[in-house]
């Protein structure tokens, strides 16, 4: 059945490299890397003891957020230790979904055998880069848990067996801490692709005018996606170091 | 019923009925938010931006069915 509108759910290989496939998206994932390495050097080479607008603008948004991380954290090393990571990863899908929206990208690309194959394509509508990112949280939040409480402190919150309703509970909270990856993964790469699909939908109902609106909404969205994965990271390191709650504190 | 009509119906239930619950979370949220708001108009900004969190974490629920949809619709036999 060909209905004209061309929906992929996975990214499409556009060559290999000593036998590694590389798709599209894995492209798009090294050039926002380049980008942020890039712009990271130019950075460091302007930097002066008095701001022009760039680095008052990036002082302002840096400050503001690691302002808000020893907030949260209610400590300030533990969120200097932890500001890079939350902040790659804000910039990283930020700026991801973002470039997504400049033309080119999804639209240049060559014929193969088997149909057109764009050369560039959005990182988040790719699941091996959300599940990346939520591996790499994943990780971080257990380890952060262990290294702080230390280890049985830390297994001590999941493996309780003072009292019956305590064993379940601390099961259910593991449980929940592994269903993280799924949460973290699915909620990126859901919201990236469902919004492609529907700027392409639009495009097929009135062509140039209606996806307009959809793509400054899925701007907005893209954001949004981006900071609630900082975010999220943040709050779960943030569970992770506290104190397990004694019988005592009830 | 052949095969491809079997997968648009699906899809259609898949879609229709998925949004259905995050619909009336996001609006339950809302509305909350805009009762808090009125209470305590000088909070709106806190308000708004954890009413933003909450419709976020609803809002993937739906996009779960939604990507459900399109992995019937396009992806299985």
């Amino acid at each position: 059945m060909d209905t004209g509108i061309s929906v992929v759910l996975k990214a499409e290989q556009v060559g290999s490299i000593l036998g590694l496939s590389v798709t599209n998206s894995l492209l798009m994932t090294w050039l926002v890397m380049l980008l942020l390495i890039g712009f990271a050097f130019y950075f460091r080479s302007t930097l002066a003891l008095i701001p022009g607008k760039l680095q008052a603008g990036v002082e302002w948004l840096f400050e503001g957020v690691l302002n808000y991380m020893t907030e949260t954290l209610e400590d300030e090393r533990i969120a200097r230790r932890f500001f890079p990571l939350v902040m790659t990863i804000f910039l990283f899908i930020f700026l991801g979904n973002e470039l997504a929206f400049l033309p080119g990208i999804g639209s240049v690309g060559f014929h193969a055998a088997d149909g057109f194959i764009p050369l560039l394509r959005s990182p988040g509508a790719d699941l091996n880069f959300t599940l990346a990112l939520a591996l790499i949280a994943f990780f971080t939040i257990e380890i952060t848990g262990i290294v702080i409480l230390g280890f049985w402190k830390y297994a001590g919150k999941y493996i309780n067996v003072r009292s019956p309703i305590g064993f379940v509970v601390g099961l259910i909270e593991m449980l929940s801490n592994v269903g993280r990856i799924v949460s973290f993964s699915f909620r990126l790469f859901g919201n990236v692709f469902a919004g492609e699909v529907m700027i392409v939908v639009a495009g097929f109902f009135v062509a140039y005018f209606l996806p307009v609106p959809l793509m400054a909404f899925e701007m907005f969205v893209g954001f949004i996606q981006a900071v609630v994965f900082a975010m999220l990271t943040l709050f779960f390191i943030k569970l992770a170091i506290m104190e397990p709650h004694g019988e005592e504190a009830h | 019923m052949d095969t491809a009509s079997a997968q648009l119906i699906a899809m259609a239930i898949a879609a229709g009925l998925g949004v259905l619950g995050p619909g009336i979370g996001i609006g339950l949220i809302g509305g909350k938010a805009m009762e808090a708001i009125g209470r305590n108009p000088e909070a709106s900004g806190k308000v708004v931006s954890n009413m933003i969190l909450a419709i976020v974490f609803t809002e993937a629920l739906g996009i779960l069915a939604l990507v459900v949809s399109f992995i019937i619709r396009f992806v299985a036999a």
